[in-house]
């Protein structure tokens, strides 16, 4: 007994000893559910890439800040012309690229060019369709000419497909990215991990962490011991559902936050009955938002009444234009002539959200008369069938790209929406930088949505993230797709 | 046996040949543009067009197939739509892991299936028979994601002897590597062993009824060694089938697994290919997977040739 107490004491004084001589830890291991398809973020829209990459290997002129901002990153500064269509950006001086090479204003003209060339794959060849000749001043200034005025250009100039990407090394960031950002990629085991390490010719504020590795877990229900036995210690992309298991543990922290994910109920407009106004909607005032998403996100998740997210300064709250009313609903059919109901099909893509959810949008349709015929489809069939054929009635899908409310005024896009008083409000949104005349025109653009029913606005995506209770600086919300790490450090 | 071996290889490649054509055919129909599913939603029309020209997907079919199919011939897998390498760089990446795994499973479950099935036969009918029948019972019928789940929380949560997940690398040390192998290789081994075990005892317990066993038994031979020597050895032409095919699933049948314990595996290779339409890398390591099987299953005809002496005068 006397033996067993000397034992553990010592052993306690040595575990003391040895905690106490512990620096903080300056490494990180990061859970994250998909595999990018390659590095390059300006070369395809999976949000893997940036999750990995943006502001952390990569940057751009501008950059998103955590709470939707925009930020100076490269340009340490920009002077606007009267009319808005010309930028001059000052760059930041002494900035070098992984391997080495000067950052320089060639390299922004060689980016922009690139991007917006006709042989581009940039996913996202619309941020730079406004633009119409960049010209390098001298290597610290970068003059950019637009064809229009464009309210937007320098927020779109922060998104992951805008970085800045050298000429010697842009054919090969697809398998080792070499970017201006405080990490450098070291390694990518396929299929298992991504390692970068800290830059040491980084130009800014050096980062806390030596090392950062992006571990591919692919199965929620593996996440939980990953956490518990301490392999991962951060997942900034949590199964809503898995919560419950870790929520009362004081060894990490549950973090709710926004993302720019609208979750919607989407409409093919042009097919008969959804072309009627009160069909949409009937179906607006049949669903039940709250049921929603308790059932497809335990619960956590904001109700949206228009294209916009709720985080978003320009929001206006339109969740109660379709309060959950059967009888109302019953009654707007029977003006468009369906008091005995109708069929349709609803298509369902692989995530949680929409298979779980669809099943209960399928019973509160049910309700008012209109029976659903559940098609589950995965990502490549949804995208063939209902992204570019348009073969559908319903389906529900996530829009995460952050402010694309203007997607309701494209042409032939999969919603088959057509209302020119919608169109010109984005086309003057377009042209106009001054902010609260933005506001006003956003607020307009969500009206025209939410009255016209073109879609059943469901909840924002919530972001739900799990991590060591140590760890911080990692973002809350998800303004843009990314887990920029440059702020992130162990404390004690 | 030089025409026995003979007949089976031109089984083999034929249905090498045939398999190509199926597999590209049927990965053909299915709906989804590779090109699309990288630019996403944002991206317009035309943008889709340039990509596929430069993937090369709108060239014809028949060309298409002939490329593929001449390159597999010169042991030219293709290179990844999604990842832009070439297929065999990331084949070889993934078969250090699915490889060793299936290896290691196989193993475990040989070793646990063949002493029990001698067990069970022997003791037929008896209080030990049910017992380990009863718990290849439970084998058979736990699923083994949850079983590895229970797995992970015992081992690597509670008591923290081995990783919960992800595979280090080789270069990280063979212990290590083989550290994080070891969990999910006995998820997978023992469903495997159990149905292992009930085929071994059934071949066994026929094959002890049979007259020469009762000849073998009169003549004096000890129990042991008519076990050992006269029934196992007749009774391995079931169980060597059964393991041919079960080395086949560990392969790349082993998706959930590698899912679970999040391993670079061959299943989540093809897998993540399915989904990403990255047609090549199905195409090729499907390929591979046949010829893998076929292999095998050329092996295990071959070994029936030499536990059955028979098939060898005969042929």
């Amino acid at each position: 007994m006397k033996l067993w107490k000397t034992i553990l004491a010592a052993a306690a004084l040595a575990l003391a000893a040895s905690t106490s001589s512990f620096a903080a830890r300056t490494d990180l291991v990061i859970g994250i559910p998909l595999e990018p398809p390659h590095l390059d973020p300006t070369a395809g829209a999976a949000a893997a890439i940036d999750e990995v990459l943006y502001a952390n290997v990569f940057e751009g002129l501008t950059r998103i800040g955590p709470n939707g901002e925009v930020l100076p990153d490269l340009a340490e500064s920009w002077a606007i012309s009267d009319d808005g269509k010309v930028y001059i950006f000052k760059l930041h001086t002494g900035v070098k690229f992984h391997d080495g090479s000067d950052f320089n204003a060639d390299d922004v003209k060689f980016s922009l060019d690139r991007a917006r060339a006709d042989n581009s794959v940039n996913a996202q060849k619309g941020l730079f369709a406004a633009i119409d000749k960049v010209d390098v001043v001298d290597p610290a200034t970068v003059k950019v000419t637009l064809k229009n005025p464009q309210g937007s250009f320098l927020y779109n100039m922060g998104w992951g497909d805008a970085v800045m990407v050298a000429p010697e090394s842009a054919d090969t960031n697809k398998e080792k990215p070499i970017g201006t950002g405080p990490f450098k990629f070291q390694s990518w085991a396929k299929g298992s991990s991504i390692t970068l390490v800290k830059s040491d010719n980084y130009w800014g504020a050096p980062v806390a962490l030596d090392k950062a590795e992006f571990r591919i877990v692919p199965d929620a229900a593996a996440a939980v011991p990953a956490l518990l036995s301490g392999d991962i210690q951060a997942f900034p992309f949590f199964d809503p559902d898995s919560v419950a298991q870790v929520k009362d543990d004081p060894r990490f922290k549950v973090v709710i936050g926004s993302t720019e994910g609208e979750t919607i109920l989407s409409i093919n407009n042009k097919k008969p009955p959804f072309d009627k106004l009160q069909v949409r909607q009937a179906i607006s005032y049949a669903l039940d938002r709250k049921a929603i998403i308790d059932g497809a996100s335990a619960g956590l998740g904001v109700p949206i009444g228009s294209h916009m997210s709720p985080a978003n300064k320009d929001y206006v709250d339109l969740t109660g234009r379709y309060p959950h009313d059967v009888a109302k609903a019953k009654e707007l059919l029977k003006e468009a002539g369906l008091e005995n109901g109708f069929k349709a099909t609803l298509k369902l893509p692989p995530p949680s959200y929409a298979r779980l959810g669809g099943e209960i949008i399928a019973s509160e349709l049910r309700d008012v008369g209109i029976d659903l015929e559940i098609i589950p489809v995965e990502w490549a069939q949804w995208l063939d069938q209902v992204f570019t054929k348009k073969d559908y009635d319903l389906t529900i899908v996530s829009h995460t790209e952050p402010n694309d409310i203007d997607i309701y005024s494209r042409k032939d896009y999969y919603f088959n929406y057509d209302n020119p008083a919608f169109d010109k409000i984005i086309a003057d949104l377009n042209l106009t930088s001054d902010e609260a005349k933005r506001k006003e025109l956003l607020g307009q653009a969500q009206k025209i949505l939410a009255d016209d029913a073109v879609v059943g606005f469901l909840y924002e995506l919530p972001k739900v993230g799990v991590w060591d209770a140590k760890l911080q600086g990692l973002w809350e919300n998800a303004p843009i797709q990314a887990n920029d790490l440059t702020k992130v450090k162990w404390s004690e | 046996m030089t025409a026995y071996l003979l007949k089976r290889l031109i089984i083999a490649l034929a249905t090498l040949v045939l398999a190509s054509m199926v597999v590209f055919a049927v990965l053909e129909i299915i709906p989804g543009d590779p090109a699309r599913l990288m630019l996403g939603l944002n991206a317009s029309a035309d943008q889709v067009e340039v990509l596929r020209n430069q993937m090369g997907l709108n060239a014809p079919l028949a060309i298409r197939y002939l490329h593929w199919a001449g390159g597999l011939l010169s042991l030219d897998f293709g290179r990844s739509y999604t990842y832009s390498v070439p297929v065999i760089d990331l084949v070889r990446e993934r078969i250090v892991v699915s490889l060793p795994l299936a290896l290691i499973a196989l193993a475990l479950s040989t070793i646990i299936a063949i002493p029990v099935g001698l067990y069970s036969a022997s003791r037929r009918g008896r209080a030990g028979d049910a017992i380990a029948m009863g718990a290849t019972q439970f084998g058979v019928a736990v699923p083994n994601f949850w079983f590895a789940l229970m797995l992970i929380y015992l081992f690597a949560v509670w008591l923290r002897l081995v990783p919960a997940g992800g595979f280090p690398g080789w270069s990280a040390g063979v212990w290590p590597a083989l550290k994080s192998l070891l969990l999910p290789a006995v998820a997978l081994a023992l469903p495997q062993a159990a149905i292992l075990a009930r085929v071994a005892r059934s071949a066994l317990i026929e094959v002890l009824n049979e007259d020469y066993i009762r000849t073998a038994r009169a003549k004096g031979l000890p129990y042991r060694a008519v076990l050992w020597r006269h029934a196992l050895r007749n009774a391995m032409i079931p169980v060597l089938t059964i393991l041919g095919l079960q080395f086949a699933f560990l392969l790349a049948g082993t998706i959930i697994i590698e899912n679970v314990f999040y391993l670079p595996g061959l299943g989540r290779l093809v897998f993540q290919a399915i989904t990403q339409r990255d047609l090549i890398v199905v195409e090729s390591v499907v390929m591979l997977l046949v010829a893998a099987v076929i292999a095998v299953n050329l092996i295990v005809d071959l070994s029936y040739a030499v536990v059955d002496p028979r098939l060898r005068s005969r042929q």
